[in-house]
């Protein structure tokens, strides 16, 4: 096996082992980049191997992609926009500086679709991001470029964020894990903003345990981030390959129109949860075609206002190189916020999103955790987000509901299609501040199916 | 003039705060020594930068909302107010809409109530510089004075003349010095005027109606400015209302070189700033057991802390009114009473001494060399009365020339002999004693 394919842990384990170093992780990436990348395009910038620090612990110099809405010190951020070409931020995210006291190291920037919006990594001015599983079909978005990373082994994790359901849903598509935590976990400091009220950092990795190793490194109170969250983070590696016995699970979103295709899928899930103890049940929750309204509404209000300083005064390029869907945005976000419509558009929609604050509150009163599809489909091929300017949202419609309410989720693969050698993707919710319910049940799943490659072999089972 | 003044008065004034309003910055626009060195990515506005606000902002706005007698809201909340403009790097400018936190309060002058709708606190811009360099005319932006903590205080239209509102602003300068939350500096632009100016016909006073327009004048930089826009402004609408003419809303400046208000903005193309509540900001919770705290901390008016120095060390009332100003001033003041009055001498005549400029002082003198300065003033070395006499004597004998001037009227020589006497003495002398014996000399 070579080095960049080892997951977080077993990287961690060897170099702590002395079996082989941080650096050579790094390098063995970095030769892997020079041979896929031209491909995938999943990295915009990489370091040179210069770039690498020996840093020591905890994590050795491990070798991260980093999505490009993050910025990094003296390195070119653009948030895959034209208009931020040849931006190199003055300072570090937050999350960053976290991630370098950790003892990280940096690959690159990785592809996403341009500011955040969209699910497929097409809106990319950059051009778009192929899906490492299947070249012909789109990596989902809009941490895509992050997702392919992980999942073509160009890196051990990447960090990515999530407003609408741009972790869990490209983790899914390139079937590999996405984690999301609660809102106000990881600071927003230094993330180029998309819609403040939901922004959220996470990482896609290659398995649920990778998670519970990397993402406490990046959580915890910010004094730079007014929204960032006091309340202690919980311990997650305490909750891996623990059983669901006793655990009840409701499940989402099954009959919705659009899953006729995979909804069998989802059933075998359902009954291999139940085989590992939990009682499932399906539940009917508020519908998340509301969802999206709601997430469309609050998402191009904030878009609108948080674009507004990128007006080609003092840094980046000018306002002309915005591209379509940043200006569908831009102006949809500036109707709904005009006098007279606001109280229509912005703030009914606010309203909702308390509806659906509320059903989960009930919800999670007679479950322990929530799970539905992540996508109704396996991964679309290239060039599908042109059908539509609601791509992304439509995409997005069962992971949007979990989304607005901030809540701690995962993804993680579920199925996979031999035919095509896409992945399907489970959604995995807990209420707010309670990561450790979404990792139970992600680890249990994963330990106990087959459809995580890298699990499979890390646990010197059979293979696929 | 058969037209009432109706009128009222948006006043921003920086705080002075030790860090900006939502970052770590120096907050210290006006001692930078250069352009854009107290400055981050969260006041130049860059990608991913965030807001925190200043609790001692919000402290002070909420201390002179009690000051100004406001109602406070318990929860607040922050909004962005969006438009585009250089001096603004984040496209919106960070204020409170609809939740400031202080409303209903009252200001009590010689010529009226008027009655405040609201204080809220925002984010200053940056400065833009209009300058020529290497021939070609540029705008500079300053970033040092952007995102400085901003209060804004929003009046009813209660102002009734224009004395009025010089009356009413002056009251608001002296809350924020007394209070020590600001400079209110208005030549640096630290504290700005606004202007809504109308006119009521008797019609409309008569059915108790308001006119239904208004015109803004924005921008003023003095108090002499103010009044002299506000009667502009009556002369200008009351002209076009003789003539029929239905004035319209609108924004204007005052160019103090011609001495008038010029158009700036029509209501057509006024901004719809799109407020909403900032993202970035939680809402503000108050509790009422801090709001009392802060009330308990509230320093007297100036009214009234002049009374007590009249009650406590008869200080007369003018020479308190002339010492009495910013917080710092009052606090030494009280300081150097009551070091004076412990050694058993006349407060109020070390404050005359102040107020004459007999004795030169300042702020960071400290009050037992003010004391020791007053000592040697008024102490008066011990010498009989003959030998007084006699040096009298003696001194004025040597000017006959001055003393033929005096005695044919010219009184002010009094000075000169008194000087003379002083100098010759080589001693203190009691001017007092000095004074009427000269006198009874001189004939």
């Amino acid at each position: 096996m070579k080095l960049n394919q080892l997951t977080l842990t077993q990287a961690m384990a060897g170099v702590k082992k002395k079996k082989f170093s941080g650096k050579e992780i790094f390098e063995a990436c970095l030769a892997e980049i020079e041979v896929k990348n031209k491909d995938l395009n999943a990295y915009l910038t990489i370091n040179s191997e210069k770039s690498y620090k020996s840093h020591n612990k905890p994590f050795y110099g491990l070798p991260l992609a980093i999505k490009d809405n993050y910025c990094i010190n003296e390195v070119e951020t653009t948030a895959s926009s034209a208009v931020l070409t040849g931006f190199k931020p003055p300072y570090d995210a937050t999350v960053i500086a976290k991630l370098r006291q950790s003892g990280f190291s940096f690959l690159g920037k990785t592809n996403m679709d341009a500011w955040a919006h969209g699910s497929s990594t097409e809106t990319s001015d950059f051009g778009p991001t192929r899906n490492p599983r299947n070249l012909a079909h789109a990596p989902g978005g809009s941490s895509g470029g992050s997702a392919a990373a992980v999942a073509a082994d160009l890196c051990v994790a990447a960090l990515g964020s999530e407003t609408g359901g741009s972790i869990r849903q490209p983790a899914a598509w390139c079937g590999c894990v996405g984690f999301r935590p609660s809102y106000g976990r990881a600071s927003r400091y230094g993330v180029a903003a998309m819609a403040s009220s939901t922004d959220t950092p996470g990482f896609l990795t290659k398995t649920v345990a990778d998670v519970a190793l990397i993402t406490p490194c990046i959580c915890g109170l910010d004094p730079l981030d007014a929204t960032s969250s006091p309340e202690v983070f919980p311990n997650l590696i305490n909750q891996m390959k623990k059983d669901l016995k006793g655990k009840k699970i409701g499940f989402l979103y099954l009959d919705i129109k659009g899953m006729e295709k995979t909804r069998a899928y989802y059933e075998r899930v359902w009954q291999d949860l139940e085989k590992l103890g939990a009682k499932v049940e399906k539940v009917k929750a508020r519908d998340p075609r509301e969802a999206i309204g709601v997430y469309t509404v609050v998402q191009r209000s904030e878009v609108s206002s948080n674009l507004g300083r990128y007006d080609g005064i003092r840094y980046g390029q000018g306002r002309e190189k915005f591209g379509a869907e940043a200006k569908r945005r831009i102006m949809l976000g500036t109707f709904l916020l005009s006098q007279g419509y606001a109280d229509k558009y912005y703030w009914q929609a606010q309203k909702v999103r308390t509806l659906f604050m509320q059903d989960f509150e009930r919800l999670f009163t007679q479950y322990d955790a929530l799970v539905s599809p992540v996508s109704p489909t396996l991964a679309k091929k290239l060039g599908c987000s042109e059908e539509s300017a609601m791509f992304g949202e439509l995409e997005d419609i069962f992971v949007e509901p979990s989304a607005i309410c901030g809540l701690p989720s995962a993804s993680v693969p579920c199925y996979h299609d031999k035919k095509s050698n896409l992945y399907l993707g489970l959604n995995i919710m807990a209420p707010m501040h309670q990561e450790e319910i979404v990792m139970q049940v992600a680890s249990a799943y994963e330990a106990g199916t087959n459809w995580n490659h890298w699990a499979v072999v890390e646990r010197g089972d059979h293979e696929i | 003039m058969k037209y009432n003044l109706v009128c009222g008065l948006e006043i921003h004034t920086e705080l002075k705060t030790q860090s900006k309003m939502f970052c770590g910055c120096k907050n210290d626009p006006f001692g930078a020594k250069e352009p854009n060195i107290y400055t981050c990515p969260v006041c130049l506005g860059m990608p991913g930068a965030l807001p925190v606000a200043n609790r001692k902002a919000i402290e002070w706005t909420v201390k002179l909302g009690l000051f100004l007698d406001c109602q406070i809201n318990l929860k607040s909340k922050f909004d962005r107010k969006n438009y585009f403009y250089p001096d603004l790097p984040k496209g919106y400018q960070i204020s409170q809409y609809d939740l400031p936190f202080c409303f209903d309060g009252k200001v009590e002058t010689d010529l009226g109530v008027v009655r405040i709708n609201r204080i809220h606190l925002e984010e200053d811009t940056a400065k833009l510089l209009h300058q020529i360099v290497e021939g070609k005319k540029v705008t500079l932006i300053d970033f040092n004075r952007s995102s400085v903590p901003l209060v804004e205080i929003v009046t009813e239209p209660d102002i009734k003349t224009s004395e009025q509102a010089v009356v009413y602003a002056k009251k608001i300068r002296e809350a924020v010095r007394l209070l020590g939350i600001g400079e209110a500096d208005m030549q640096k632009g630290a504290m700005r005027l606004e202007a809504n100016i109308s006119l009521q016909t008797s019609e409309q006073a008569k059915r108790g109606e308001l006119p239904n327009y208004k015109v803004e004048v924005k921008n003023i930089n003095s108090f002499n400015f103010m009044k002299q826009a506000i009667e502009y402004e009556m002369k200008r609408q009351a002209a076009l209302l003789d003539q029929g003419i239905v004035i319209k809303q609108e924004t204007r400046g005052w160019n103090s070189e011609k001495g008038e208000t010029f158009l700036q903005r029509s209501k057509e193309n006024a901004a719809d700033y799109r407020y909403f509540p900032d993202p970035d900001l939680p809402m503000i919770v108050l509790s009422q057991a801090q709001i009392d705290e802060w009330k308990a901390e509230l320093p007297l008016s100036s009214e009234q802390e002049v009374k007590r120095w009249e009650k406590q060390y008869q200080i007369p009332v003018k020479y308190g009114q002339a010492l009495i100003g910013k917080k710092e001033e009052i606090a030494w003041a009280n300081e150097l009473w009551q070091a004076a009055a412990q050694q058993n001498l006349s407060v109020a005549k070390l404050a005359n001494y102040l107020v004459n400029k007999k004795i030169n002082y300042s702020l960071n003198d400290k009050v037992v060399e003010v004391i020791k300065k007053f000592n040697q003033l008024t102490q008066v070395d011990e010498i009989n009365q003959g030998d007084l006499k006699a040096i009298i004597k003696k001194t004025i004998d040597q000017f006959p020339t001055e003393v033929k001037r005096y005695q044919a009227g010219e009184k002010q020589l009094l000075g000169f002999f008194m000087g003379q006497i002083i100098k010759s003495a080589g001693k203190k002398l009691d001017a007092a004693q000095v004074n009427k014996i000269l006198r009874e000399e001189l004939g």
